[in-house]
């Protein structure tokens, strides 16, 4: 078979000594980031970019680095959820429902054993998913032209604010206002600038990076300085950890469970606007139907915590599925990740497979061996980063902040781009309070420019005749799902809300994942 | 209520940006579309869509006191000037400054605030000047 033929060449790019230390860092701050309450994947993800630019990384290791960041973010936040009853990040919001109370009753070793094995069995077989799913869908993307991938930014605009969206006409406006963004500097096609307004600085665009990290690493500061730091951190120590190694008869019990809930996870993350939260919420509910007969789910349920991080693990794998093949990103950290291979001067897409085999291969080989090294992490090393829980975030985020401009000085050294990243942070926290999902402005940034080429060529090829965007069957196909995708969380979005309401929904998780 | 000013900042910025988008110079070299009719359909979504918080507004978000905006108000402009400050004064006195401001606000004493700056500074240089070999801003100091 040649994919298994590829995924050996991706073994041989990435078993080098560098890639494989990228790849143990990358695990490593990703876990550490994931567990930190306020970061999560796609902060931790924005804020080691310029890092990974100023390493001057090529870039097979960088996407190494920063995708074992995502994965590892994905262990991590089950640690806070577990211990503290604070998720680590959004997607680790269902594993506090069963995860805590296992903790209370003394079994916390257990429950971070049993759902770092989880994770990993999601991972793992998410990774599996990719390998296969990613190829075939690169058959179809070939059959896609200009008319068709504009429909599907289109698509990928219009789904993004989630099944679980609050309010549809803020998901566009936040869209809307990144491709707004886009638009400012020299118009590719013509080579006329456009919304300068005189500024040389302007002419070049603004780098998504800055907006990236603005957007997201400096409006955390700007919230945790809102709320000054209270309280978040205490009663770690607290927490007597057990025995971390699960019994043969446990994980036997819940093999059942994490098998199903792998299945949907990746699911969930493979459709556009789904991703890793609704992934673990799915996951967790089916469940819960399915196999809670005697109502233990909520009190402590092994089970119960091995879903939502089987799930969560699943679906970021799946979210790679349409970065990778496509150039669309279908979650908020995906879409950072496709902002790192942009700026590397690679085009996500069904090209991508042809043209740079080496680094499509490399990335998932270096998947595979990261969920080993993130499976041994997070089992037998987990107090090391239960330690990590108890560094104040009043020296944490000032370091946040400190690294943010560090990297982006170091990648352009302007103080322009460092106050236009400022500009994003204070944007980024009134956004925020306003309850504007800030993963489209970002997804707008990113991908404005490609979708108005794409129009563009489109009309050009048909000398201007606008009915070319519906006249193929494929178009027509994703413009009717794009429409179905923005008008059905209107519909049903309040139903599955108000069960998701019945935690306590932290307010400030606006980067949904 | 907020959302309703929100929405109103959201139309007069979608009615700058048509606006904007209209006085584009057109090139000599020209495509079936041009560079303007992107644009005014952005502004036009933009509009819409504020339109539509103005009509029908969101609850009111949990707004900080006067004292919370002024912190982030602070905040902001301590960056700012960390910004501008960066190529004069350098990285080292620059970020220690900065981290040491940051740290005090997040309800760090004083003296407390300061050492955790020079350290966060120090080890700042350490991890990225030193060991990955990053160029950070160079001050009178060479530092």
């Amino acid at each position: 078979m040649d994919v298994l033929g590829s995924l050996l060449d991706g073994f041989a790019v990435a078993l080098t000594f560098e890639n494989l230390l990228l790849a143990l860092i990358g695990c490593f701050l990703g876990t550490v980031m994931g567990a930190l309450p306020g970061l999560g994947p796609s902060n931790g993800v924005a804020i080691l970019i310029p890092l990974a630019f100023t390493m001057g990384l090529g870039a097979t290791p960088a996407m190494i680095l920063l995708t074992s960041v995502y994965y590892g973010a994905m262990y991590g936040g089950r640690i806070s959820s577990i211990l503290l009853n604070i998720p680590g990040d959004e997607p680790a919001l269902m594993t506090t429902l069963d995860g805590y109370p296992m903790a209370q009753q003394g079994r916390a070793g257990e429950a971070l054993a049993l759902s770092g094995i989880a994770s990993f069995f999601g991972a793992f077989f998410a990774t599996w998913g990719l390998v296969f799913l990613a190829p075939l869908l690169v058959k179809v993307a070939l059959l896609f032209g200009p008319a068709e991938y504009f429909a599907l930014f289109t698509l990928a605009f219009a789904t993004l604010g989630g099944i679980a969206s609050r309010n549809q006409a803020k998901a566009a406006f936040a869209a809307a206002l990144g491709i707004g963004i886009a638009m400012i500097g020299v118009d590719g096609q013509t080579g006329v600038p456009r919304f300068t307004f005189g500024e040389v600085h302007l002419y070049d665009g603004i780098d998504f990076l800055v907006a990236i990290v603005g957007l997201f690493a400096l409006s955390e500061v700007f919230i945790f300085l809102e709320h000054r730091a209270s309280g978040a951190h205490k009663g770690a120590d607290q927490v007597k950890i057990g025995k971390i190694i699960p019994s043969w008869s446990l994980i036997k019990y819940c093999t059942p469970t994490m098998i199903r809930t792998t299945i949907l996870g990746f699911v969930a993350g493979v459709l556009p606007g789904a991703g890793a939260s609704l992934g673990s919420f799915i996951s967790y509910s089916v469940e819960k139907r399915l196999v809670d007969r005697k109502g233990t789910f909520g009190t402590g349920d092994p089970r119960g915590v091995a879903a939502p991080e089987a799930g969560n693990n699943a679906a970021a794998g799946g979210a790679l599925v349409p970065m990778l093949a496509l150039g669309v990103p279908g979650s908020g950290t995906t879409a950072v990740l496709l902002a790192v291979l942009l700026a590397l001067n690679i085009t996500p897409g069904p090209l991508l497979f042809t043209q740079n085999p080496d680094v499509v291969w490399g990335l998932i080989a270096a998947l595979f061996i990261g969920n080993f090294m993130l499976l041994l992490m997070n089992i037998p090393m987990v107090s090391l980063f239960v330690r990590v829980l108890m560094v104040p975030p009043r020296y944490l985020m000032p370091i946040v902040a400190m690294v943010s401009f560090v990297g982006i000085y170091g990648i352009s050294g302007s103080s322009f781009d460092l106050l236009v990243m400022v500009g994003f942070g204070v944007l980024g926290w009134v956004l925020r309070k306003l309850d504007v999902p800030l993963v489209p402005v970002i997804l707008g940034v990113l991908l404005g420019a490609a979708m108005e080429k794409n129009l563009r060529r489109a009309l050009t090829i048909s000398d201007g005749d606008w009915s070319t965007l519906v006249a193929s069957p494929l178009s027509i196909t994703l413009w009717v799902i794009a429409i179905v995708g923005f008008i059905l969380p209107i519909v049903i979005g309040p139903m599955i809300r108000r069960r998701m309401a019945i935690r306590r929904k932290d307010e400030e998780g606006a980067t949904v994942d | 209520m907020s959302d309703r000013v929100f929405g109103g900042i959201g139309v007069v910025l979608a009615i700058f940006f048509i606006w904007q988008a209209t006085l584009i110079q057109e090139s000599f070299i020209q495509d079936a579309v041009g560079p303007k009719v992107f644009p005014v359909i952005i502004g036009t979504v933009l509009g819409l869509s504020s339109l539509y918080f103005v009509l029908k507004p969101d609850p009111e978000p949990s707004w900080p006191r006067f004292g919370g905006l002024a912190e982030i108000g602070f905040a902001a402009l301590v960056m700012v000037i960390y910004a501008m400050a960066l190529p004069e004064l350098g990285f080292g006195i620059s970020t220690a400054i900065a981290a040491a401001y940051i740290t005090w606000r997040l309800e760090t004493p004083p003296l407390k605030a300061i050492i955790a700056g020079v350290s966060i500074s120090a080890g700042l240089y350490i991890v990225f000047r030193l060991i990955l070999g990053l160029s950070l801003a160079r001050g009178p100091l060479g530092f």
